[in-house]
């Protein structure tokens, strides 16, 4: 038991910790909430599920970015787009951010710019994916300890 | 049945179907994987049912697949296969169903494009549990006219598996016509199998599909009993359809009620319109009613579409293809309401009104095509806007239901006048017709260019009953949706101040067969001075063919001004008497399709000219126009004027013509001709209004 507290008060630390630091947002204590019987895995999957779908775009940013003949900036915008979209819908505050400034440059047709935020967007997103692993498995362990994922309001 | 039984039926997984909005069904659409996911959860956290897709044209064919089987669509904007407003569009087109767009984008252009586009609601990611929590209003409201019965039905449904509902239901995109099924709920246990519940004619009545057969017998028992007096006891006894339950035809009454009102307003103009055109012919009438609808719709832009939209439904639109259809559409009131029953249709009215007319002039005979033809003149001028465009929207605005009643009226008014086409939008767009007043106005134009006086704007609803029921008069019970239009406008006409002062007023049309409507529109005819005259006979026409149309004062003037105008419009074929009842009929007629209005003066008119049951007459017999002026019975008293050549006669082309009206005209002339009842046309404008004090006539 006193594992389990230690692990679960080190779990909510965490979490404030990353909420307080923007990683996180509301949106993804609204996903942990979500999670219940029917979809135990829940905040996991979509993580996964993001995770994924950050690096297709990221990819898909850089490959356009990178055209020299010209580049395409629609696609760009579209695949930030997308990208705002996910984000906020995880709670991924920090990337979510720079995909709004990140619009504002391709609306601009401004390479360079584009092409920093695609670095923020690459830096903040690993960070991201670092810190949600951390906190699964502290959820994971919790788990296996026997204890419960303390809701972290 | 407690909206909970009815709502909640379809969800057979979690029982909840009784417990709406427990169990409703949502489609989700979203090609980002994370947002769908999310949103999966968030809705099945609401108790919702839930199907995923991220595709666009997978969940159109899904939704095609059946349409019953969803309740809810929520799609994204940006999708990579097919925008996401134009996945709005269809789904709102073809199945009619609640659509919200969801988006990363907050911005104001999108969201406008939203809503033009019928979205129900606009929702930003990431999307919160609340907002989810609340979209079930969408759906009860899209089930408005309907009331809670498709909710349930379709909770029904889905229990039921929402596969194919036994019964006559019409899956995909029928017109909403769900069944209530509260019977079945009743009856139903959720045991999960869907379709094979027990007694499928009782369990799963799901929705009925209003076939314009089925329609038709229901305007005609309606006409019957008569509007005020319909009760869906009665009137299910009388259509004596198997596997109908009165629910069903309870909630279409409901609907065709709206719909009534929406011609009337737009009758008004079409009264208007058809007072313009004068056209005797009940068709004018109808026709007018119709045109003026169908310019009503572009004149008021259906309030329901968007004014804009309604113009573009142009109700000249209507009208042109009232001219056509006029005398078809006449006929083809009845087929407008079949129309109606597709109110669904109603979309597409504008488009369909094409469809409409011919077959409105069939059912309406005369009757529409008089009005219209008087219309068409009018409507020509209307028809101008781009009728479908609104109503297409209109319809996907309007309530499926009430509009498809409406809608369908719209178009059954455009069938009514032949062009019933116009109707129907009008009909529906009597709201329209009288939001868009100034459309209407465009229309009067058509009309007689009445500054929306063909009443569609003062298509009051009110007087749409009149309308509707003048129109129904006209159509005949049978064509009752026709009658609607005509009633519609007519009443619209009384409604709507009809410049024209055709005030048609139904009473004038009192005298149409509409049997209640008749008097009914007149009442209104009389209640609302119509500006029917003025506005019915399409200002323009109307006026200034009669010039005297104001005198109509609703009754008599509509009658009058009818004459006047269906004189004018008509085509006059049905002279004086037929003019002026034609003129009032045609007001009638025009504000008929106007405003039902109209219809009924044409119903009046069609009385006299025919017998008076012109506008019944419109609804069945093509000559209904003519042939009421002679007959006439007394709405116009006219009649004796011969009305029947009078209005139908000659001039259908006059007053349609410029629309495209003339085809009903001509369609009325023979119409009328055959009708022979000696109505002069009233096309002739020169309707001369004769006295006929509508009253009279009516």
């Amino acid at each position: 038991m006193d594992v389990v507290n230690q692990l679960q008060r080190q779990f909510i630390d965490y979490s404030a910790s990353l909420h307080r630091e923007g990683f996180l947002d509301d949106q993804f204590t609204q996903l942990q909430k979500l999670q219940d019987d029917n979809s135990p895995d829940f905040v996991v999957e979509v993580a996964s599920l993001f995770f994924e779908d950050c690096e297709k775009l990221i990819n898909n940013m850089a490959r356009a970015l990178e055209q020299q003949q010209g580049v395409d900036f629609k696609q760009v915008d579209a695949s930030v787009h997308q990208l705002k979209g996910s984000s906020s819908s995880i709670g991924a505050m920090r990337v979510k951010d720079v995909c709004i400034a990140f619009r504002s440059f391709c609306e601009a047709q401004n390479r360079e710019g584009c092409l920093r935020c695609l670095q923020q967007v690459t830096h903040e997103y690993s960070l991201l994916k670092n810190k949600l692993q951390t906190l699964f498995r502290l959820q994971q362990q919790i788990l296996a300890a026997g204890g419960s994922i303390p809701v972290v309001e | 049945m407690t909206m909970e039984e009815k709502l909640g039926g379809s969800n057979g997984e979690d029982g909840g179907r009784d417990r709406f909005p427990i169990g409703m069904r949502v489609l989700a659409v979203d090609d980002d994987p994370i947002c769908l996911k999310v949103l999966e959860n968030l809705l099945r956290k609401c108790q919702y049912h839930v199907t995923t897709t991220n595709q666009a044209i997978t969940a159109l064919k899904m939704l095609r697949e059946n349409r019953n089987r969803y309740d809810l669509v929520i799609s994204d904007v940006n999708m990579p296969d097919m925008d996401g407003f134009k996945l709005l569009e269809l789904v709102g087109l073809e199945m009619d169903l609640p659509v919200i767009m969801l988006s990363a984008h907050s911005d104001t252009k999108l969201v406008m494009k939203g809503i033009t586009h019928g979205a129900c609601d606009y929702l930003l990611k990431p999307v919160r549990i609340e907002e989810l929590k609340n979209i079930w209003q969408h759906v009860v409201r899209k089930k408005k006219p309907d009331s809670k019965d498709q909710i349930n039905a379709s909770n029904q449904d889905k229990s039921r598996g929402g596969t194919g509902e036994t019964g006559p239901t019409s899956s995909s995109s029928d017109q909403k016509v769900s069944k209530k099924r509260k019977d079945q709920s009743e009856d139903e246990d959720e045991e999960g199998d869907d379709n094979g519940h027990e007694d499928p004619s009782t369990q799963k009545k799901s929705r009925v599909v209003w076939s314009v057969e089925l329609h038709r017998k229901f305007v005609s028992a309606v006409n019957q009993l008569g509007l005020e007096k319909a009760v869906p006891k009665k009137i299910l006894d009388l259509m004596n359809v198997d596997g109908l339950t009165r629910e069903n035809v309870a909630s279409h009454l409901q609907k065709y009620r709206l719909y009534l009102k929406r011609l009337s307003s737009v009758a008004t103009q079409q009264a208007n319109m058809v007072a313009a055109l004068g056209s005797k012919d009940p068709s004018y009438l109808r026709m007018g009613s119709l045109d003026g609808f169908g310019d009503f719709r572009t004149l008021t832009g259906p309030g329901r579409i968007s004014s804009a939209s309604l113009s573009s439904y142009q109700p000249g639109g209507l009208f042109g293809r009232l001219n056509s259809s006029a005398a078809l559409s006449l006929r083809g009131i009845s087929s407008g309401v079949i129309q109606s029953g597709h109110s669904q249709t109603l979309n597409n009215p504008i488009n369909g009104f094409g469809k409409i007319q011919p077959a409105v002039v069939p059912a309406n005979q005369n009757q529409n095509g008089t009005l219209f033809q008087g219309i068409p003149t009018s409507i020509n001028q209307l028809s101008q806007n781009k009728p479908t465009n609104h109503f297409g929207e209109f319809n996907r605005c309007n309530d499926p239901n009430a509009f498809g009643v409406a809608t369908n009226f719209q178009d059954a008014r455009v069938m009514v006048g032949g062009s019933s086409n116009t109707l129907p939008v009008s009909s529906g767009n009597p709201l329209l017709l009288q939001s868009n007043t100034q459309q209407t106005q465009h229309s009067g134009g058509a009309f007689g260019n009445q500054p929306s006086s063909l009443g569609v704007t003062s298509l009051n609803q009110e007087p749409f009953d009149m309308n509707v029921r003048g129109s129904s008069n006209f159509l005949d019970h049978g064509r009752c949706s026709e009658n609607w239009q005509s009633a519609v406008q007519l009443s619209s006409f009384p409604s709507n101040a009809l410049s024209a002062s055709e005030t048609f007023s139904h009473e004038q049309l009192p005298s149409n067969n509409l049997q209640e409507s008749i008097s009914w529109t007149s009442s209104h005819l009389s209640g609302s001075p119509l500006d029917l005259s003025s506005s019915m006979a399409n200002p323009a026409n109307l006026e200034d063919s009669r010039g005297n149309i104001s005198q109509v004062g609703l009754n008599n003037n509509v009658i009058q001004n009818i004459d006047y105008t269906t004189k004018q419009q008509w085509g006059d074929s049905r002279h004086d008497y037929n003019g002026n009842m034609n003129n009032s009929f045609s007001r009638g007629d025009s504000l008929v399709p106007a405003s039902g209005p109209m219809m009924d003066q044409s119903n009046v008119i069609s009385d006299k000219m025919n017998d008076v049951s012109l506008f019944s007459q419109f609804s069945g017999d093509s000559t209904y126009v003519v042939p009421h002026l002679d007959g006439e019975k007394s709405a116009f008293d006219t009649k004796s004027r011969s009305n029947d050549d009078f209005l139908f006669e000659t001039k259908p082309q006059n007053g349609f013509n410029q629309n495209s009206f003339e085809p009903l005209e001509n369609i009325m002339m023979s119409m009328i001709k055959s009708d022979q009842n000696n109505e002069t046309p009233l096309m002739d404008g020169e309707f001369g209004f004769d006295a006929y004090s509508l009253g009279s006539c009516i």
